[in-house]
């Protein structure tokens, strides 16, 4: 099959999106069927963190689908691991309508059938690109009301992957839409606005607290095109609200960035000032934008080709277990961290999807004495942009993140042990 | 008005009727209050430290209830903000010179002299050609040249006309810090030393140059007025509405137990012109 023959068949590519007509209802957000096991949410678990994990038997030496709890061949004990996501396509529907609220506005919507290595078959979405026959790969997705799904590639590395309409309503592709970040007089803030101008948002609404402080990361923003500067003070109540009742009904994604490192613990700490102006800007001040924020992006999560798609966190990885050099800061993530997991359950059925950025020491001023790895701010950025792009859930940035949160998943006592145990 | 029992006592009849006096010229106009103080505003610039040193926490406001579910038939706030935010008063034990000193703090400190004569020097048209300008003791002389010397126990209010300036031209930060003007320490010394005042005011984030880190002692009039248990004033505006002398100033600030200082309301009252 030649490149000339790859035309789009039932999805079309992604429109330009054009200023909506005020005189129509915003749509309601429909969510497609939430509903899943035990066993079935734990595919979404892995999905929301990007991995193709599937049940395996070993004693088989099979994968097995769909999930049971256990081998319905020997009844071994299923063992949950990443598996081969290639496969082929041997089948192909274009469905054109459903009983399901979600699919019936959706329509036409093209799935198929893929047999996986263990000739396992699955039901699949597919991307514009597939054509019946190609060997394909699949990758484990969530879907609007952040559960599972299969979605099929025919070349999942092509650039133009995101041209897609059903691929867009698993992903929170920053691509025309306009993103306010928070404490964006920010290095993280900066290096946000660049990474997701290259990646061709439409706006970037930079929230500035304390105008009347000039420095670089400022200019650096003025330089950007695309970024539009607002006044956003996390820690001002009527700021937040104020800016709420200017954009809130134009924001698709949601950064909240909250960057304010101190080292310290509980009694080798820097006081309860300190503590407060941290909970401040990253707890209290999630809690402002969700109240300001919040209502309007729930009420637009299919609002057309730029609905509200996503609320970005980006927290400090030891939220998940203190890290008492930096124990204070830890502990507003945890807290943080805590609320994330709430806003989740309040957006579910949204289709916002909450993601949680998670990075240990960044290479910043108050981290200067820790040794690397450190993760730069662009890189930072580049991998929150890669992960909306992705429809992550969860994404761990860096070395330290990933191993942190491998050990968290291990054995949560263990990584206390392991953190708390030479009181450094 | 009540009348003195003692009549006999004329320091007393006449204080008495100075009250009077001052009761019916509030009345008819012949008094006026001014407010030398800004709005308590989230976004006020408040003095900015290496980020290492802690912060003041900048005025914040939190609704309780508004005629909600909350409480239906009031409304009411939460505020926070540090004692240095805002229009605000230091108190001697505000730095490290006035610690030792006696009644230092904002709850302690002697009421009678929170209401006393004030003499504005207008430096205005130096701070204008000079961002950096430190006002000498020179400046003084030539001040009590035209207006007669400074009285004893007086306030004394340094006009830059920073208080027209907002957002960053207010605070003025560069790479080097902070560009306002203020006092040079011979001056602060010469008002506390030579002049015996009750506390020095300025319409800047502090009472101090932006550049005074530099100046011997740092922040001159910091280190001098409250070592020498006398109050300072800063973030005043309405200057310019002030007689160069004849006018009382009114800054009393919140009676917070052994408080550094404190956000306040800073009136005047000024002879109609």
């Amino acid at each position: 099959m030649t490149d000339s023959d790859r035309q789009p068949l039932s999805s079309p590519q992604l429109p330009r999106p054009v200023r909506k007509d005020p005189q129509k209802k915003t749509a309601d957000a429909l969510a497609p069927p939430a509903t899943r096991s035990r066993l079935g949410l734990r595919v979404s678990a892995y999905a929301a963190r990007g991995r193709f994990c599937l049940p395996h038997c070993d004693a088989c030496s099979k994968l097995v689908w769909p999930p049971r709890d256990a081998c319905p061949t020997c009844l071994a004990t299923l063992v949950w691991r990443d598996g081969n996501p290639h496969g082929k396509l041997i089948a192909e529907t274009v469905l054109e309508t459903s009983p399901e609220l979600y699919f019936r506005e959706r329509m036409p919507w093209r799935v198929g059938t893929v047999v996986l290595g263990d000739n396992v078959p699955v039901m699949a979405h597919l991307h514009n690109q597939c054509r019946l026959g190609d060997e394909v790969v699949l990758r484990l997705m969530l879907d609007k009301s952040q559960r599972a799904v299969f979605m099929a590639f025919s070349n999942p590395d092509a650039p133009d992957l995101t041209e897609d309409i059903q691929l867009r309503e698993l992903t929170n592709d920053p691509k025309h839409r306009r993103v306010l970040i928070s404490d964006a007089r920010t290095p993280t803030g900066v290096a946000l606005a660049s990474a997701l101008g290259d990646a061709g948002c439409s706006t970037v609404f930079a929230g500035v607290a304390e105008s009347w402080k000039r420095d670089e990361a400022i200019e650096a923003l003025e330089a950007m095109a695309h970024v539009n500067l607002v006044p956003l003070d996390l820690t001002d109540t009527r700021s937040v609200q104020e800016l709420a009742g200017e954009i809130g009904g134009k924001v698709d994604i949601l950064i909240h960035n909250a960057e304010h490192v101190r080292p310290g613990g509980v009694i080798e700490g820097r006081g309860i000032s300190e503590a407060k102006t941290l909970h401040e800007k990253l707890v209290f001040g999630f809690m402002r934008l969700a109240e300001s924020f919040g209502p309007s992006m729930r009420g637009r999560g299919a609002d057309g080709v730029n609905s509200a798609s996503a609320w970005v966190n980006i927290l400090s990885v030891y939220a998940h277990a203190n890290w008492p050099a930096y124990g204070q800061h830890s502990a507003a993530h945890a807290a943080a961290l805590s609320l994330t997991q709430c806003l989740r359950a309040e957006m579910q059925g949204s289709g916002v999807r909450v993601v949680n950025a998670f990075a240990g020491p960044l290479e910043q001023d108050w981290h200067r004495s820790v040794l690397p790895p450190k993760v730069t701010q662009r890189r930072l950025a580049r991998d929150i942009v890669s992960g909306l792009q992705a429809g992550l859930q969860d994404i761990y940035i860096g070395d330290v993140a990933r191993d942190v949160h491998e050990r968290w998943s291990d054995d949560a006592k263990l990584l206390e042990l392991e953190l708390t145990g030479d009181g450094q | 008005m009540n009348t003195p029992k003692n009549t006999g006592d004329t320091k007393m009849s006449g204080a008495a009727d100075l009250l009077a006096g001052l009761a019916g010229g509030l009345v008819d106009g012949s008094v006026r209050v001014v407010d030398l103080t800004h709005r308590l505003d989230p976004d006020f610039p408040i003095i900015v430290l290496p980020p290492e040193f802690g912060q003041c926490a900048p005025f914040r406001m939190e609704e309780i209830s508004r005629y909600d579910a909350r409480g239906p038939a009031w409304h009411w706030h939460n505020i926070s903000l540090g004692e240095h935010a805002g229009t605000h008063f230091d108190a001697p034990i505000h730095w490290i010179s006035g610690r030792d000193q006696p009644n230092n703090t904002t709850d302690t400190l002697p009421v009678q002299k929170l209401v006393g004569h004030v003499c504005v020097i207008d430096c205005e048209a130096e701070s204008n050609a000079d961002e950096d300008y430190e006002m000498g003791v020179a400046k003084i002389e030539a001040f009590e040249a035209d207006h007669g010397r400074i009285p004893d126990q007086s306030w004394v209010l340094m006009r830059s006309g920073w208080s027209a300036r907002r957002g960053a031209d207010y605070i003025n930060l560069r790479d080097d810090g902070a560009h306002s003007p203020g006092p040079d320490s011979d001056a602060v010394r010469f008002l506390v030393e030579s002049r015996n005042i009750i506390g020095f005011g300025t319409e800047t984030v502090g009472t101090d140059s932006g550049q005074a880190a530099h100046s011997d002692p740092p922040y001159p009039a910091h280190f001098i007025l409250h070592g020498a248990n006398r109050f300072g004033l800063q973030c005043l505006t309405n200057l310019d509405q002030l007689p160069p002398t004849g006018a009382i100033l009114m800054a009393a600030p919140l009676k917070i137990r052994q408080g550094t200082g404190s956000p306040l309301r800073v009136l005047a009252l000024v002879p109609d012109s």
